[in-house]
C-alpha cells in the first residue's frame, strides 16, 4: 500500500519534471528558430492568376533563405472576399499568412457587406504593384498616347478599352484617364487580365487598360503609357502618364497579411523575412523582367501610412466613377 | 513531322517515368468527384521548379490528361462526373453500367480518350500557330451565341418532357446569377448572406445534383448498386474495338470538336463533351439509343474532352492565353521558370516545346494500358464492395471533394442542399443535366452579352454586332438546325407516311 502510494508520487513528480523539461525544451528554441515548419500561404484567388504567379516566384527564394517551404493553397470566391473575411478566424501562430490585394480590400467593404472591414486586416508588407498601362497591339495605328487621345476626342465613346472587371484598378484608371485627358471612352469589363488581353489581340477592342506585366508576357503588344512615377526599367522607351501631363500613378498592389491573433514578435520576424525575399537582387531582377514594380511598405507606420493615403485616393476616384455612394 | 528530332529527348527514362506517374496519379485523382485536373496540376507546381522545363511540362501534361480521363470512372460507375469534363459521359455510361456493362463502358471510355488525346496532341504539334487564330476570332458575341447553342442541347437532353427540361435549364441560369456578377461586379440574389456572395460553385453543384440522388437511392433500395454479371469477362477489349471501328466517324468528329473548343479560352472540356455528344446524337444511326446506354455517347464525350488537352495548349503556348483552367496553372509555372510563351516560342525554344508535345503523346499512349488496368480494378471494387461500405465511402469522397475545390465549408453545404433538392425533383421527372447546363452556360452567355452590347453601343452597330459577324451567323444557323431538325424530320416522316397511306 505504502509503496504503491510512494511510487505514484514519484511517478507524478517524474512526469511533472519531464513535462517541465519538455516544455522548456520546446518553447525556448521555438522562439529562436521560427519558422520550424512550412508556412501556409493562402491566395484568395484561383490558381494561375497574377497573385498566384507572384507567390510562386517568392516560393523558391523563401525556401532558399529560411529553409522552410511556403505551401500555397487557394481560397477563391467573391473576388477575394471569401478569403479575407475568414482571415482572422485562422490560427495566428505565424504559420498562416494570406495574399492581399489593392484596391480590393479598400473598395469591397465600402460597396457591400463582405464580412470584413479594411481595418480588420493585419498587413505585414506591401511588396509590389503592377502599374496600370494602356496597351495596344503592335500593329495598332496609335503610335503614341497623343494619337489615342486625339482619336478619342474626335470620336467620343468610340474608343473601346477592355479591362479586368469593374471597380478594379484598370477600371479606376480608365475613369481617371477620361477625366484628366478630357475624353470619353468606353470600358468593357472582362474576367481577368488574360481575357481582356485576348479581346485586345483579337481586335474586339481598340486598346486594353491593363498592366505593365502584359507587355512583358505577350509578344505583339505595345505600351503607350505607364502609371508610374518614373519609367519602368524594363520599358525605358515608354513614357509615364505624368510626363504627358496626365497625373495617374496607380495599379494593383499586392502584399501579405496575417490573422489578427498573430503575436507581435512573430509579425516582426515574418515581415523581415518577406522583406529579405523582396530585396534579393535575383528576385528583383525576375520581378523587373516580368514587368512588376517593387515597393517596400513594411509592417508598422510605413504600411499604415501607405494604406491610408491609397485608400483616400482610391475612394475619391471610385466615388467620382459612381462606384461608391 | 515537325520536331521529330525531339522524340528521342522525350524518350529518356526520367521523362517516361514522369509520364507514367502523371497518368496514373491523374487518373486516380480525376476519378474522385471534386478533385479536378486544375487542382492536381496546381499541387505539382512546386515540384517542377527544380526540374528541366520540358520534364516539368511532361509531368503536368500527363497528370492533366490522366485526370480528364479519370473523370469517366465515376461518371460511368456512380453517375457522377469526376471532373466537369465528364458530364456527358454520364448520359450513356451510367445506363450501360446499370445494365451490367460497366466494364465494357470503361474500356470504351479508355479507347475514346486515347484517340481524342492523340488527335488533340497531333493538332498541337502540327497546326498550333494557325489554329491559335481561332482563339482570337472568338469575341464576346461569339461566346454568347456558343452558350445559346449549348442551351439548345436542353431540348436533346430532356428525355420525356421538354417543358421540364426548359424549367430545369431556367433554374440553372437563375442559380448561376447568385453572388458577385462575373463582369459587372454587382451583388445578386444573396439575400444578405455572405456565404452566398461566392455563388454556387459548379463542381459542388455537379457532385450534389448527380451523386447525392444516387446515394439516397442506394440506401433506399434493396439489391446491388450495379447489375453483376457472373464470371469474369476481362477487359472486353475486342468488343470495344469493334464498336469503335464502326463508330470511327463519331470518334474523330468529337476529337476535332474537342480540339477546337479547347482552343477557345472561354470554354472547356465540359462544353466540348456536351457539344460533341449532341452532334453524335443528332447524327445517330437508326437503332442507336442515345441516353439509354449507347456506347457512342461515351465515345463522343470522352474523345472530345481528352482532345481539349492538346487543343487548350495551342493558345497557351502560342499566344500566352490559357485555353482551359489547368492551362492557366501551367502557364504560371512556365512564367516562374522564365519561359516566355508567344509566337516565337516554337521557333526559339523548339526543343522544350516539341519534347513536351512528344511527352504528351507518350503519356496519352500510356493511358491505354494503365487506364484499362485501373478501370478494371475500379469496376471490380465498385461491384464487389458491400453497400454498407460503398455508400459511406462515396459520401465521404463527395464531402472531401466539394470542400477541396475552394477550401470552403459552404460549398459542402451547398452540395448537400442541392443534392437533396435534386433527389426530390428527380421523383417528379426532372433531371440534373439541364440545371447543370444552365449553371455552366449562364455566366458565359451573360458576360458575352454584356460585353457585346457595350461594344455594339460604342460602335453604334448593335444589330451588326449580334447578327452580322460570320462566326456568329454560323453558330446561330447551327443552333436553329439542332433545335428544329427533329420537328422538321418528324413532319417530313408524317407527310411521307400519309402519302403512303393514300
Amino acid at each position: 500500500m505504502k509503496t504503491t502510494r510512494r511510487s505514484l508520487v514519484l511517478t507524478g513528480a517524474a512526469l511533472a519534471l519531464a513535462a517541465g523539461i519538455g516544455m522548456t525544451a520546446q518553447s525556448a528554441p521555438a522562439q529562436a528558430e521560427y519558422p520550424e515548419k512550412p508556412i501556409s500561404y493562402i491566395i484568395p484567388f484561383g490558381p494561375g492568376g497574377e497573385s498566384d504567379i507572384t507567390a510562386r516566384m517568392q516560393q523558391p527564394f523563401f525556401k532558399d533563405k529560411f529553409n522552410q517551404d511556403l505551401v500555397i493553397s487557394y481560397k477563391p470566391g467573391a473576388g477575394g472576399a471569401v478569403g479575407w473575411s475568414g482571415l482572422n478566424s485562422l490560427k495566428g501562430d505565424g504559420y498562416t499568412m494570406m495574399g492581399v490585394n489593392l484596391p480590393h480590400i479598400v473598395l469591397q467593404p465600402q460597396q457591400k457587406d463582405v464580412g470584413y472591414k479594411t481595418e480588420d486586416i493585419t498587413m505585414l508588407y506591401w511588396f509590389h504593384y503592377t502599374p496600370d498601362a494602356i496597351v495596344v497591339t503592335d500593329d495598332s495605328p496609335f503610335k503614341t498616347l497623343q494619337d489615342l487621345i486625339k482619336f478619342a476626342k474626335e470620336n467620343p465613346g468610340k474608343l473601346i478599352f477592355s479591362g479586368s472587371g469593374k471597380g478594379t484598378a484598370p477600371h479606376l484608371a480608365q475613369v481617371r484617364f477620361d477625366k484628366l485627358a478630357g475624353v470619353k471612352t468606353t470600358y468593357v469589363p472582362f474576367k481577368g487580365t488574360g481575357a481582356s488581353v485576348a479581346a485586345l489581340m483579337g481586335k474586339q477592342v481598340t486598346a486594353a487598360m491593363a498592366f505593365t506585366t502584359v507587355a512583358a508576357n505577350y509578344e505583339k503588344t505595345r505600351l503607350l503609357a505607364v502609371a508610374m512615377e518614373k519609367r519602368h526599367p524594363r520599358f525605358p522607351d515608354v513614357p509615364t502618364f505624368k510626363e504627358l501631363g496626365i497625373d495617374i500613378v496607380s495599379g494593383a498592389y499586392r502584399g501579405i497579411a496575417v490573422p489578427k491573433s498573430t503575436p507581435e514578435p512573430i509579425r516582426q520576424k515574418l515581415t523581415a523575412m518577406i522583406k529579405a525575399v523582396n530585396e534579393d537582387p535575383a528576385f528583383l531582377k525576375k520581378m523587373e523582367e516580368g514587368g512588376f514594380a517593387p515597393v517596400d511598405y513594411a509592417y508598422g507606420k510605413s504600411a499604415d501610412d501607405f494604406l491610408s493615403s491609397f485608400a483616400k485616393d482610391v475612394t475619391a476616384a471610385a466615388k467620382e466613377a459612381g462606384m461608391l455612394k | 513531322m515537325a520536331g521529330l528530332e525531339h522524340l528521342l529527348t522525350a524518350l529518356t527514362p526520367l521523362n517516361l517515368a514522369f509520364a507514367l506517374f502523371g497518368v496514373v496519379a491523374g487518373t486516380v485523382i480525376g476519378a474522385i468527384p471534386g478533385l479536378t485536373a486544375t487542382m492536381s496540376v496546381a499541387v505539382l507546381v512546386p515540384l517542377t521548379f527544380a526540374m528541366p522545363t520540358s520534364s516539368a511540362l511532361i509531368l503536368m501534361g500527363a497528370i492533366y490528361t490522366g485526370a480528364i480521363y479519370g473523370g469517366a470512372y465515376s461518371a460511368i460507375l456512380l453517375n457522377t462526373p469526376g471532373t466537369p469534363s465528364a458530364i456527358a459521359t454520364t448520359f450513356d455510361g451510367y445506363p450501360l453500367a446499370k445494365k451490367g456493362d460497366g466494364d465494357y463502358a470503361i474500356t470504351i471510355a479508355c479507347l475514346a480518350s486515347v484517340i481524342g488525346g492523340l488527335i488533340g496532341a497531333i493538332a498541337l504539334m502540327t497546326l498550333a500557330p494557325p489554329l491559335s487564330k481561332v482563339a482570337l476570332a472568338f469575341g464576346p458575341v461569339e461566346y454568347f451565341w456558343l452558350a445559346i447553342f449549348g442551351l439548345s442541347l436542353i431540348a436533346a437532353l430532356s428525355e420525356g418532357s421538354l417543358l421540364k427540361g426548359v424549367a430545369g435549364g431556367a433554374l440553372g441560369l437563375l442559380l448561376s446569377c447568385i453572388g458577385v456578377a462575373e463582369v459587372a461586379g454587382d451583388v445578386r440574389l444573396t439575400f444578405g448572406s455572405q456565404t452566398m456572395l461566392s455563388g454556387i460553385q459548379i463542381v459542388a453543384a455537379l457532385i450534389g445534383l448527380y451523386c447525392i440522388p444516387v446515394l439516397i437511392d442506394l440506401v433506399a433500395q434493396p439489391g446491388h448498386h450495379l447489375k453483376v454479371e457472373t464470371g469474369s469477362r476481362g477487359f472486353r477489349l475486342g468488343e470495344a474495338v469493334r464498336y469503335l471501328w464502326g463508330d470511327k466517324i463519331n470518334a474523330i468528329r468529337s476529337a476535332v470538336i474537342g480540339t477546337v473548343v479547347g482552343i477557345l479560352p472561354g470554354a472547356g472540356g465540359s462544353i466540348a463533351s456536351l457539344v460533341s455528344y449532341s452532334e453524335a446524337r443528332r447524327t445517330a444511326k437508326p437503332g442507336q439509343q442515345y441516353g439509354k446506354g449507347e456506347p457512342g455517347g461515351i465515345i463522343a464525350s470522352e474523345s472530345a474532352n481528352n482532345a481539349t488537352v492538346g487543343g487548350g495548349f495551342i493558345p497557351t503556348l502560342v499566344l500566352g492565353i490559357p485555353g482551359t483552367p489547368p492551362d492557366a496553372v501551367i502557364l504560371g509555372a512556365l512564367l516562374v521558370q522564365g519561359v516566355r510563351t508567344g509566337p516565337s516560342l516554337f521557333a526559339n525554344q523548339g526543343e522544350i516545346v516539341y519534347t513536351f508535345i512528344w511527352g504528351l503523346i507518350l503519356a496519352t499512349i500510356l493511358m491505354l494500358p494503365t487506364g484499362l488496368f485501373i478501370g478494371r480494378y475500379a469496376y471490380r471494387t465498385i461491384i464487389t464492395l458491400p453497400k454498407a461500405l460503398l455508400v459511406p465511402a462515396i459520401a465521404f469522397m463527395t464531402i472531401i471533394g466539394s470542400y477541396a475545390i475552394r477550401n470552403n465549408i459552404s460549398d459542402v453545404i451547398i452540395m448537400i442542399v442541392l443534392g437533396g433538392f435534386g433527389w426530390i425533383i428527380g421523383r417528379f421527372g426532372f433531371t440534373a443535366s439541364p440545371i447543370v447546363l444552365g449553371l455552366i452556360l449562364g455566366p458565359i452567355a451573360e458576360s458575352g452579352f454584356v460585353q457585346a452590347w457595350t461594344i455594339g453601343r460604342a460602335t453604334e452597330n448593335q444589330m451588326g454586332m449580334f447578327f452580322g459577324r460570320p462566326i456568329s451567323i454560323a453558330i446561330i444557323v447551327f443552333t436553329l438546325f439542332t433545335l428544329l431538325s427533329p420537328f422538321v424530320l418528324a413532319r417530313l416522316k408524317k407527310i411521307k407516311d400519309q402519302a403512303h397511306a393514300d
